[in-house]
């Protein structure tokens, strides 16, 4: 299958106070892959990810997500297939209870009760979190806030799932289960970072963002490994490979 | 700081509601149509009533033992917020001052009674205001206006409002501690300091406003808030509508204090 691919051609974005956060930049991913995007604060590697749901459009440039190409008309249906998981869940849990807010995205889909009952339970089932549905986003702690935030947006059942920055604010106990269950995820996965070790855990690819462009491209552990490349974009080696 | 003790209150009210009686069971709806007849009820009196209004206590004592909610915390609440009605029949006396003969040939002016009835029923809408949020959970409000056919719009408005005091309030403090942290002593409780925060706030506030609406879309919202019907009613909850209508139907058309109270005359005499 190739179909829930990603594809960004010759993309500039600039803010309308002219910063201007990507600059011709290009990449593919293919249906399955799952990516890491590291680079220093403020490469663009946020104002990536607001594209892949059409939040921001580009300046110049094509993005193709599943063969549709990103503009006005097709945004909806790219929200569909594209579920994104931002770094503050509680910007993510909006709804007053975790329950209506894992229903939020399936019933805006139009689906009936019945069937949204389901993707719930099965959603929240999937994170752990079944026991929280009726608790309200402020009593829940930061894991639970993150793992509940995913949740909602499997509900969706997406064919790809970007996340920015998915283990801050997390202990390391709730970190590792976190990547452990992005790990059993079989979706193509773009994930923006600067916790190298859960990058070079979870990812086979990874790219280097400077200054809104491609760095580097190329398997994560490549990558992950060439210390100058690392420190030229203000990042280091990842903990778990300093020691050696 | 006492913003911090302030938050905490809040959050004190807001965990009552997640208790599990008779009353927090109860169908929202059942609760906000019988809350807001109260209301009705007790301003329609004439204004110059008190005897009348006594028995009305009887609705917000039911909600409390029941509810086990602590008596302290509903009448302190009371109060704080009692300088308004204090305010509105203060001069009442003074201005009304026609005489009534209350008890053996005692007169006091009729602006007394015309005070007392304001804070009677100040005390009696107030405490029933409160003693609904604190037995119905805050998203059942909700649910419930919603399907009563109060428009979506407004609705979500107030569920928003909800979810994000407490982030809000959360970060005012953090803001707050910060500046006490770095203030030492009386320069940072500036006035102009003050208005800075509450810039700051603004700005914050309307960035995150940016980025839940991000969230929403990018989970499929077009305009219209959906939403489950989580309440069926039940036979508890008609039993306790139409008992309490009745109860206030009663009390409003018949005078019973009077009429219990000539009984009484009638055994003592």
């Amino acid at each position: 299958m190739s179909h829930h691919i990603v594809e960004f051609k010759n993309v500039s974005f600039r803010y309308p106070n002219k910063t201007e956060a990507l600059r011709d930049i290009s990449f593919r991913i293919t249906h399955g892959e799952s990516v890491g995007i590291i680079g220093a604060n403020g490469a663009g590697k946020s104002t990536l990810l607001m594209h892949l749901n059409g939040y921001l459009m580009p300046t110049s440039g094509t993005v193709n997500i599943g063969n549709l190409y990103l503009g006005r008309q097709t945004r909806q249906e790219i929200r569909k297939k594209v579920g994104i998981v931002f770094q503050n869940p509680d910007e993510q849990l909006f709804m007053p209870t975790v329950y209506e807010d894992v229903a939020f995205g399936p019933l805006n889909l139009g689906m009936d009760e019945a069937m949204v009952r389901e993707r719930v339970r099965s959603a929240l089932d999937l994170v752990g979190c079944l026991d929280l549905q009726h608790k309200s986003p402020h009593h829940l702690s930061n894991g639970q806030k993150s793992s509940v935030a995913i949740a909602s947006v499997m509900a969706m059942e997406p064919d790809i799932l970007a996340m920015d920055e998915p283990a801050a604010n997390l202990d390391p106990r709730s970190r590792r289960l976190l990547i452990n269950l992005l790990r059993t995820f079989e979706h193509s996965k773009v994930i923006a970072s600067h916790d190298l070790d859960l990058i070079l855990d979870v990812c086979q690819r990874c790219i280097v963002i400077r200054e809104g462009n491609v760095a580097a491209d190329g398997p994560a552990f490549d990558i992950l490994t060439n210390k100058e490349l690392l420190e030229e974009n203000h990042l280091e080696l990842p903990l778990s490979l300093q020691r050696g | 700081m006492n913003f911090d003790k302030q938050y905490y209150n809040i959050g004190f009210l807001d965990q009552l509601s997640y208790k599990d009686t008779f009353v927090h069971k109860l169908d929202p709806r059942a609760k906000i149509i019988t809350t807001s007849l109260f209301f009705f009820t007790v301003i329609s009196f004439s204004k110059y009533e008190v005897a009348s209004l006594l028995p009305f206590f009887l609705y917000p004592v039911l909600l409390m033992t029941i509810g086990e909610i602590p008596f302290m915390l509903i009448f302190r609440k009371v109060i704080l917020v009692s300088p308004f009605a204090v305010f509105i029949g203060i001069f009442n006396p003074l201005l009304d001052s026609g005489q009534v003969f209350i008890f053996q040939g005692l007169a006091i002016s009729v602006g007394w009674l015309s005070f007392f009835s304001i804070l009677i029923r100040f005390t009696l809408t107030v405490s029933t205001t409160l003693l609904l949020i604190a037995t119905t959970s805050f998203p059942g409000v909700c649910h419930g206006l919603r399907q009563l056919g109060l428009p979506s719009l407004f609705v979500s408005q107030l569920s928003f409002l909800y979810r994000y005091i407490f982030v809000l309030m959360e970060e005012t403090m953090r803001i707050v501690r910060a500046r006490n942290m770095r203030s030492y002593g009386e320069r940072g409780k500036d006035m102009r300091i003050l208005v800075r925060i509450a810039g700051m706030l603004f700005i914050r506030t309307v960035e995150r406003a940016e980025r839940i609406y991000s969230a929403m879309l990018s989970r499929g919202f077009q305009g219209d808030m959906p939403s489950l019907k989580p309440y069926r009613i039940k036979m508890a909850d008609v039993v306790f509508t139409v008992s309490i209508l009745t109860f206030l139907y009663v009390f409003r058309l018949y005078p019973v204090t009077r009429i219990l109270g000539g009984f009484i005359q009638g055994v003592f005499s």
